[in-house]
């Protein structure tokens, strides 16, 4: 089988990405051998329902310039190719402002004095080790305060994974921005999870513009129903997204999330649905 | 003496812009004289970024003092960095000149 990433999204926060990613996960593990990321890099919280085990941990950093002085002329070309305006000529010297530097290397790039060198800033941590059942699980933690999630997110989708790996699941982070589309790219599918009100279904249509202009194949699912919410049926119909798993708004689960429990846990049914939603997304990835 | 009041308009009677990276206007003024131009600020519209571009925008001006509602981090360094003093309005600051009269009173406080 050739290996299949899929990310899980939603646009809108608090739909059930994570309750969707982690039972998604504990199912396959069962026949599959299953890699976690947790790409939620401000708040990453699939460890508080897979409790890992890290065995590894490597910062998470960008390359930001160092101006040697010596060589500076203070032509200003770098402070001019810097379309972050990380840098500053500010008297006799060039600023540096490190939380707005994207790592570009133009300044390094540009300067014709060759005064630039580039120096590593840790914006955040790298973890990896193994979940229950013996999964490969990883996850990045952004600094607070650090502005930047998106090189965190590549960084952590570049760390090793076990060779014999056959699933990827990728847990995004919420909403429709740069760290979502850092998570989707490379992924053969991804899962959108979606709820049943008008919040829910403004998301996903953004989540939809994104994964089409990927092109990523995508199916819905939708957490905390209760009754048929047309508006999201006939979105999902019209756009030619496959609802592939409801469930129910029921008190019993939620009080086993806030538990700690996944939902496998609260329901062992679920097993074999999320098992036959990876059949249904093997083939649909494939097409 | 050169100061820079952050404007809503390009002209002295108009009101003062509380921010200083995403102004709409500076008013470049010649304290002594009173003689003045409008400038559009070019960081208005950056994504991100848009104190350091408005403070570097500022120092090329060789200006000696700035006065704004607030000065954010990375503003306030490069500006403190070129030597530019930079002062708040005060809560009876409206228009462009009442600032400039207040800032010559020296009524304004300085933001640090």
């Amino acid at each position: 089988m050739k290996p299949i990433q899929i990310a899980v999204a939603s646009g809108k926060g608090g739909t059930g990405k994570t309750t969707i990613a982690t039972s998604l996960a504990l199912s396959l593990a069962e026949k599959y051998h299953v890699a976690y990321l947790d790409c939620d890099v401000e708040a990453p919280n699939g460890h508080l329902f897979l409790h890992p085990e890290f065995n590894t941990s490597t910062e998470a950093v960008i390359r930001i310039p160092r101006i040697d002085k010596n060589r500076c002329t203070l032509c200003g070309k770098c402070v001019e190719v810097c379309q972050f305006h990380a840098l500053a000529k500010v008297g006799k010297t060039i600023m540096v402002f490190p939380q707005l530097c994207h790592g570009c290397g133009s300044c390094t790039w540009n300067c014709p004095e060759h005064a630039i060198e580039e120096i590593p800033n840790p914006i955040g941590v790298l973890e990896s080790g193994k979940a229950r059942q013996d999964f490969h699980y990883a996850h990045g933690t952004l600094t607070i305060s650090e502005p930047m999630a998106t090189p965190i997110i590549r960084q952590l989708k570049r760390l090793e994974i076990p060779p014999q790996t056959a699933i990827s699941i990728l847990d995004a982070p919420p909403g429709a921005s740069c760290s979502v589309v850092e998570t989707l790219r490379g992924s053969d599918f991804a899962l959108l999870v979606t709820e049943p009100t008008p919040f829910g279904l403004h998301d996903l249509g953004q989540m939809q513009g994104i994964v089409e202009e990927m092109r990523i194949p995508a199916g819905v699912i939708i957490n905390r129903e209760n009754g048929d919410y047309l508006p999201l049926l006939e979105y999902c119909t019209k756009h030619h997204l496959p609802v592939m798993l409801r469930v129910p708004f029921e008190r019993r689960i939620a009080e086993g999330v806030a538990r700690g429990q996944t939902l496998v846990e609260i329901y062992p049914e679920y097993r074999q649905c999320f098992l036959d939603l990876f059949d249904s997304i093997a083939v649909l990835a494939n097409q | 003496m050169k100061i820079v009041i952050t404007a809503t308009k390009p002209q002295t009677d108009g009101l003062v812009d509380p921010r200083f990276g995403r102004a709409q206007y500076f008013i470049l003024m010649e304290a002594e004289t009173q003689q003045w131009e409008a400038l559009e600020n070019p960081a208005i519209a950056q994504s991100g970024g848009a104190g350091v571009a408005a403070a570097q925008f500022i120092i090329d001006k060789h200006v000696d003092a700035v006065v704004s509602g607030d000065f954010g981090p990375n503003a306030s360094r490069a500006l403190g960095g070129a030597d530019i003093k930079m002062f708040l309005f005060s809560p009876e600051v409206d228009t462009v000149q009442s600032a400039v009269d207040l800032f010559k009173q020296d009524k304004l406080q300085q933001f640090k």
